[in-house]
């Protein structure tokens, strides 16, 4: 950061002009960005816009190929594999922005705390976010969620959990470093309290790279959350999801009915492709030196 | 002492804790079961006494604290309770089941290594260049693709369409006969024997699964190799290197490569935790009979004793792997002596 001049520039403009010049430069951020909001579009109005209803079976036409009034085919049960997919991303979405949130609400608190005041709790916060990180931390989600019992809610919570550690350890490293500076002491001495300096002098800084992590760690929230429903955890059929339509879709493909776990697994990789490409396309509107 | 000796055990003796958090989590999740864990071991069939019986017999009328001793104590003598659905210790399912498990994962890894580095190292050197185009693409599109599906991919193509893969159900054909155990390793073991047709057929059941493995490994260690090899190469002592007279390979191999190689084996611990979890997903999809497909299995039926078996044991793996890592890291790194304390 350079040192601020007491006559600022227009930030607004700089930051407007600074975006369409990263958006110009790499227009596959971009294309992240129309992504994203598809498939937020489809999370809300996905459920009114569908052809069909994603639970009513239909033996009749089970397992047909795609065709033009099943634009994705059908499923064993006759369902509309389009309808399931378009469906199931409210679930997923939900799933993993829930649990994310939580992370970042939790880990921002904890990191904050642990970075401001630092000391034994400082220390016990850094043992037991070493040792969830001990863990491989799908299994640990596995065993989370096989202790608590095997509910969506706990899903979220598994994922939130063993992605805790991350943004704590980020927030707390952003705020160690702004403790002592110049303007959090400023305001402390003009009078407010620690926790205020705390909530609105230091950590806004860490927003930015906040963001980043944000958005990369959807993408793999909604990959843990799918391969926890994979094997059977959390989401219950009929309900759509896309980890539970791929391994319902599964037994098929080795008899060669590929749509069905096909369309589900290509939907679930392109929103996490989304969130990959947006987290690093923040990357490099949030800190260009990063970039790799 | 001498002092890389000294690093290694200051290296050793860091592990305790973290062994002992592992442990407190693990105990923390078999207690945390919903309703009464008593009722859980009791089985479906337990009546009132039963359930009592069970409730002394695991400690669970105890304190906490004492009961964490009873469990610390009962892991220390190996014992991890017994299994519902195989009826066995589940220590010894874990130790059948574990070579599977660890000539599958240990596979990917190789040919992740394989490829990803000298892509990595190609990306870096021609930077721009389409090589550098693909190994981007590749690396976002491996980290986005959920291993299960890549999986169903492989099988769909090459089992199906094409027929060059046998069917993907386990780690050999039932036409051939297991090789006799030494390692558990049915590569190493079947050439123990000497007995090329098992041989072949084991590795023939394993390419697919490994290569669905090593797609979703290869995108951070080509990342960290590209990343860290440039860095290397816009350094002074290469150069140094450059300016007096060395030959390209020399200063690209001699030099760049060996000291980008520190940062990718780092990676390597954080690439270990995603392999072990993308493992279990993996051996679902092909029918492996490793740890993975255990505890998926044991979570069908609710079998706690053997899920928070597998959770304990691969913990302990991935531990002792990052030590490993680390020891080597010591090793080969001449400088991290001096900074041991």
């Amino acid at each position: 950061m350079t040192t601020a001049t007491p006559t600022s520039v227009p930030t607004q403009g700089g930051l407007w002009a600074h975006l369409v010049y990263v958006l110009r430069d790499n227009p596959v951020t971009l294309l992240s960005f129309g992504l994203f909001a598809f498939f937020i579009g489809s999370a809300v109005l996905g459920p009114y816009l569908v052809p069909y209803d994603p639970l009513a079976t239909n033996s009749a036409i089970a397992l047909q190929p795609p065709n033009f009034s099943h634009w994705f085919g059908t499923d064993n049960l006759g369902r509309d594999v389009f309808s399931r997919v378009i469906v199931a991303t409210r679930l997923d979405l939900s799933i993993s922005i829930a649990a994310v949130a939580l992370s970042f609400v939790i880990g921002s608190v904890l990191g904050a705390i642990a970075g401001y005041w630092g000391g034994w709790l400082d220390a016990v916060l850094n043992r037991v976010f070493d040792t969830i990180m001990a863990f491989p931390l799908f299994v640990l989600a596995m065993g989370i969620v096989a202790a608590l019992g095997n509910t969506i809610e706990n899903i979220v919570y598994a994922t939130a959990i063993i992605n805790i550690p991350f943004y704590a350890r980020l927030v707390r490293a952003e705020v160690n470093i702004r403790r002592e500076s110049g303007f959090a002491l400023a305001a402390r001495l003009s009078g407010n309290s620690h926790w205020r300096v705390l909530a609105f002098h230091i950590f806004p800084n860490a927003l930015p790279p906040m963001m980043v992590q944000v958005s990369l760690n959807l993408g793999w929230a909604i990959l843990n959350a799918a391969g926890l429903s994979f094997i059977g955890l959390g989401v219950r059929p009929p309900e759509p999801e896309w980890g539970i339509m791929v391994a319902q879709g599964a037994d098929f493909v080795v008899s060669g009915h590929w749509w069905v776990a096909l369309f589900p697994g290509l939907w679930l990789m392109l929103a996490v492709f989304t969130f990959n490409l947006m987290g690093d396309g923040l990357r490099d509107i949030v800190d260009p030196r990063r970039r790799t | 002492m001498s002092a890389p000796l000294r690093a290694v055990l200051w290296r050793i003796l860091q592990t305790v804790p973290v062994v002992f958090g592992v442990v407190v989590i693990s105990f923390v999740l078999t207690r945390a079961l919903p309703g009464d864990p008593a009722v859980y071991f009791a089985g479906a069939m337990a009546d009132e006494q039963s359930i009592e019986e069970v409730r002394v017999a695991l400690g669970l009328d105890q304190p906490l604290w004492r009961q964490f001793f009873l469990y610390a104590g009962d892991l220390l003598q190996g014992d991890l309770g017994n299994s519902i659905s195989t009826g066995q210790p589940v220590l010894t399912d874990l130790a059948m089941r574990l070579p599977a498990s660890l000539e599958l994962t240990l596979t990917a890894l190789l040919i992740a290594c394989a490829i990803a580095i000298p892509l990595g190292v190609l990306a870096a050197v021609r930077q721009g260049s389409w090589v550098d185009h693909l190994c981007r693409v590749l690396v976002t599109a491996g980290v986005s693709l959920p291993t299960f599906f890549t999986g169903i991919l492989l099988i769909y193509v090459f089992y199906y369409l094409l027929g060059i893969a046998p069917s993907p159900l386990g780690r050999l054909d039932f036409i051939y006969f297991e090789p006799p155990r030494v390692t558990g390793f049915y590569l190493i073991d079947s050439l123990i024997d000497g007995d090329p047709e098992t041989f072949f057929a084991a590795l023939r059941q394993l390419i697919l699964p490994a290569t669905t493995l090593a797609l979703f490994t290869l995108a951070p260690i080509a990342r960290m190799t590209r990343a860290s090899m440039l860095t290397a190469l816009s350094s002074d002592y290469i150069r140094t290197a450059r300016a007096a007279g060395l030959s390209g390979a020399m200063v690209l191999f001699g030099y760049a490569f060996r000291n980008a190689l520190l940062p990718v084996v780092t990676t390597l611990g954080m690439v270990f935790s995603f392999v072990l979890g993308a493992n279990v997903l993996v051996e679902k999809v092909f029918a492996w009979p490793g740890i993975g497909s255990y505890a998926v299995e044991a979570l069908v039926v609710s079998d706690y004793a053997a899920i928070q078996g597998f959770v304990l044991a691969m913990a302990l793996l991935f531990v002792f792997l990052n030590l490993v890592i680390d020891l080597s890291y010591t090793l080969i790194d001449p400088r991290i002596r001096f900074a041991a304390k």
